[in-house]
């Protein structure tokens, strides 16, 4: 419940005040968005099995975000900045799908 | 079976710490992505790499380049289409001054300016349409520009004057005694012209009649000639 007011509180104030990203933040603000999308689905998925955790979520979320920010940051320096998100998106749509259909066949066994 | 629903369902809502911390942690990824969403509405360049940004830079200066040359072109068109639209105002201007000068010579307008008015009083019928037609060169000689007598009838070019029983035909149309003569042009030069030894007014008075003439600021013509078109000359060339 509080998840769900959360998201839509979010998506509401960003589309009511529509912030500029601030430059030093818009190579990572995409890529942690993922990374945060992959955590997320990973905690639906864990719902579903009835093993979630708070505290796992919690950490998984924010280190997602912050590992991923950080191989872009890396990335950038070594000059293989653009391969090395694409890479990063690859992996977390690899695991957001494998989530997804974990998802899947435990509500529709299929 | 509903108590439980019910404990479950108090305990899932039930808001503690790490609730909120999960809440806050979701709110922030949909502020970011509808960050995101905004943000990509506009262009920006800051995910496009070196080289893609060299290529793009070579397609912008191409198409710049390409638009200073097209900008060149339409300002060139446009001097041109000015200087030809001023070219033809000059021409208006002037066509428009050669057909008043050519309007006021055929007597097709009326016409305003200084000029003289020449009274010939003769009770005794003596002055007759070769007289006036003098009277009339004598004023064209000094000058006079537009011409019309008793305010009807326009002497221009093609005006003729005929004696008649009583009065005396200029141009088609009777005028009748006293004859006005109405001349704009030097006032000091036509009435000297009218006035010398041996003039309009003398041979006037020696016939037995009474001509006078008078300076004025300001004579307006009204009288227009019947123009038409000529039916037999051609212009050469």
């Amino acid at each position: 419940m509080i998840p769900v007011i959360g998201l839509l509180a979010g998506l509401g104030l960003g589309l009511w005040l529509q912030p500029t990203v601030p430059l030093w933040l818009q190579p990572y603000l995409p890529i942690a968005i993922v990374a945060a999308l992959d955590a997320v689905v990973g905690a639906l998925r864990a719902l579903g099995e009835k093993r979630f955790n708070d505290r796992v979520f919690v950490i998984s979320f924010i280190s997602n975000v912050i590992i991923a920010s950080a191989m872009v940051f890396v990335g950038d320096q070594l000059g293989v900045g653009s391969q090395l998100s694409t890479g990063v998106i690859v992996v977390l749509g690899i695991r957001i799908f494998a989530n997804a259909a974990a998802i899947r066949r435990r509500i529709f066994h299929a | 079976m509903p108590e439980s629903y019910v404990s479950r369902f108090r305990r899932w809502s039930r808001p503690t710490g790490m609730h909120l911390l999960i809440g806050g942690l979701i709110a922030v990824l949909g502020f970011g992505m509808a960050t995101q969403f905004v943000q990509d509405e506009a262009t920006d360049y800051t995910s496009v790499r070196g080289v893609e940004l060299v290529e793009l830079l070579k397609s912008i200066d191409a198409a710049n380049e390409r638009l200073g040359t097209q900008i060149e072109d339409l300002t060139q068109t446009r001097d041109d289409l000015l200087s030809s639209s001023r070219r033809s105002e000059d021409a208006e201007e002037e066509a428009r001054q050669r057909s008043e000068q050519l309007a006021i010579l055929a007597g097709s307008v009326g016409a305003t300016g200084p000029g003289v008015v020449v009274t010939i009083d003769d009770p005794d019928e003596a002055v007759s349409a070769n007289q006036l037609l003098d009277a009339v060169q004598e004023l064209r000689d000094a000058g006079a520009e537009a011409i019309a007598i008793n305010g009807t009838a326009r002497v221009v070019a093609q005006t003729y004057f005929l004696d008649d029983e009583s009065s005396i035909v200029v141009g088609g149309r009777e005028v009748k005694r006293p004859f006005v003569v109405e001349a704009i042009g030097d006032p000091a030069t036509m009435s000297e012209a009218v006035k010398f030894r041996g003039g309009l007014i003398d041979r006037v008075s020696n016939a037995g009649g009474k001509a006078t003439v008078e300076e004025r600021d300001k004579v307006t013509i009204t009288a227009l000639a019947d123009v038409k078109g000529p039916e037999y000359a051609r212009p050469t060339s």
